[in-house]
């Protein structure tokens, strides 16, 4: 009886240590990966990048193309999440699949996607509505930046806000619409205030992703300097002049920008990515 | 208000409740019981509007129901636990239902005022549900559900989560809502002593119907 305890307990302790390797394992890949970058330049060269204007062009265009990114997905994610979470109609299963093929399409085939879609008529006739409201038209444009980003971002927000939404109680909804409520007001008086950490955990998600997204806007938008270069583009441009620690300086820049991320969403109790 | 089902079913997945026949009249106090599970909240939740009939015709003050949305059924409505909204202050909750139902602000105020001073609330208006206990929770609960005078109130299990003190506090409090307000109320409870003390009409819900209890 003792030996088969004592087996267990050898045998509970193979287990869990086989699973710490597995972790540990991992997690020296990713900061082995940092600490490579950050050893590989130092403050002068990082200095020396940031002086660079396009690079600044670059950094200053990712961080708005990002933010009305993060915005724009909240503002569809929230209804899409709640609507997945609240609503059961025929073909929900399929429509489900359809709101994650940007999470599993391969990046460079959603730039090609929408530089396709833009060369429909239905396409052309967009541009030419932008270029006379905005004075400016979509592809290869700044505009393309912000849709490239936005056709990946929301998808991760709309996961994000669907859990959240199933996460809460429905009867408080419930309650609220046996006393007096619309549909619409318990939405926006109940459901809404109680999901604000869902909420800023899509946005801070959607502005990670949007702030790394390369290849869509690679496609869609090209990676002209001064113009539609963003930072994950810089990385790119500098490494084929053969500019290695201008590039590594950028991808630092990046690291900062999603660990940040992170470290907000986690200071402020969220989920994010999670 | 009455309430009447008349050969009513409704299912909830595999669950069946049903046929159904029950006849509150105005003024009522009916004290529903029967074994856990055996469909009291889906039935309050069927009267409520919040689940669909699959067949019978169910009257509120003999207005025909069937169709009709839970805003519009005025009624008051206590779920088992209460269902507060946790960003809300106990004030924002005792006032939901008045602010929603288009009340005056004078009003409402005069109506937080005085359901927080009978359910002894008065000095836990500003908080939020995370910092109550059970039994203040319970109160905020029934003081929502009673705040835009409903005709018709639907009570899960309101006194369930209460001390002995407050909870004999609590029935006398309802009992006078009852004779003062004219309120129709169907009660679900576990506690033969609740039921004795409160209902006009005792009723049991047993394999998927509602019979009187003599």
């Amino acid at each position: 009886m003792n030996a088969l305890r004592a087996g267990r307990r050898t045998g509970d302790r193979i287990f869990f240590a086989t699973l710490t390797c597995f972790g540990i394992g991992y997690i020296l890949l990713i900061l082995g990966m940092l600490l490579a970058d950050a050893s590989f330049t130092t403050p002068a060269a990082l200095r020396a990048a940031l002086d660079k204007p396009e690079i600044r062009h670059a950094f200053g265009l990712s961080f708005i193309t990002a933010t009305i990114t993060a915005i724009l997905s909240i503002w569809f994610a929230v209804p899409i999440g709640y609507l997945m979470a609240r609503r059961n109609f025929p073909g929900k299963a399929l429509v489900d699949a359809v709101f994650d093929i940007p999470i599993v399409l391969p990046p460079m085939v959603i730039g090609l996607s929408l530089l396709i879609l833009f060369q429909t008529d239905m396409g052309q006739h967009m541009e030419r509505w932008s270029t006379e409201l905005f004075g400016v038209g979509i592809t290869y444009e700044v505009p393309s930046i912000v849709l490239a980003q936005f056709a990946v971002s929301c998808a991760f927000a709309v996961r994000t806000l669907r859990v959240t939404f199933e996460q809460m109680d429905p009867r408080c909804e419930a309650v609220a619409c046996t006393l007096g409520c619309s549909s619409r007001q318990a939405f926006w008086h109940v459901v809404l205030p109680a999901a604000w950490k869902g909420v800023l955990s899509a946005g801070l998600l959607a502005l990670a992703r949007a702030l790394g997204e390369f290849g869509p806007v690679l496609v869609f938008s090209g990676a002209t300097r001064m113009k539609t270069e963003v930072l994950p583009s810089t990385v790119f441009l500098e490494l084929s002049v053969g500019d290695l620690e201008a590039a590594v300086a950028v991808s630092l820049l990046l690291v900062t920008a999603a660990v940040g991320c992170l470290v907000l969403g986690r200071l402020l109790g969220l989920r994010v990515g999670r | 208000m009455s309430l009447q089902l008349e050969r009513c079913h409704s299912a909830v997945g595999s669950f069946h409740l049903g046929p159904m026949d029950l006849h509150l009249p105005q003024g009522a106090y009916g004290v529903l019981m029967g074994r856990t599970g055996s469909g009291k909240t889906t039935l309050l939740e069927v009267i409520a509007g919040l689940l669909p009939l699959t067949s019978g015709r169910l009257t509120i003050g003999g207005q025909a129901c069937n169709h009709l949305r839970p805003a519009d059924r005025g009624i008051g409505y206590l779920p088992q636990d209460g269902a507060l909204f946790d960003t809300m202050s106990v004030r924002e909750h005792l006032d939901f239902a008045p602010r929603f139902q288009g009340w005056a602000a004078d009003r409402r105020r005069e109506r937080v005022d005085e359901l927080a001073q009978r359910l002894a609330l008065t000095d836990l208006l500003e908080r939020k549900p995370p910092g109550l206990s059970g039994g203040e929770r319970q109160r905020v609960a029934l003081g929502r559900a009673l705040a835009a005078r409903p005709k018709l109130l639907l009570l899960d299990e309101p006194l369930s989560a209460l001390d002995e003190q407050m909870h004999t506090e609590l029935c006398q409090y309802l009992a006078s809502v009852h004779q003062e307000q004219g309120v129709t109320i169907l009660h679900v409870t576990h506690n033969p002593a609740e039921a004795e003390r409160l209902a006009t009409h005792h009723l049991r819900l047993e394999n998927g119907r509602v019979l009187p209890i003599s």
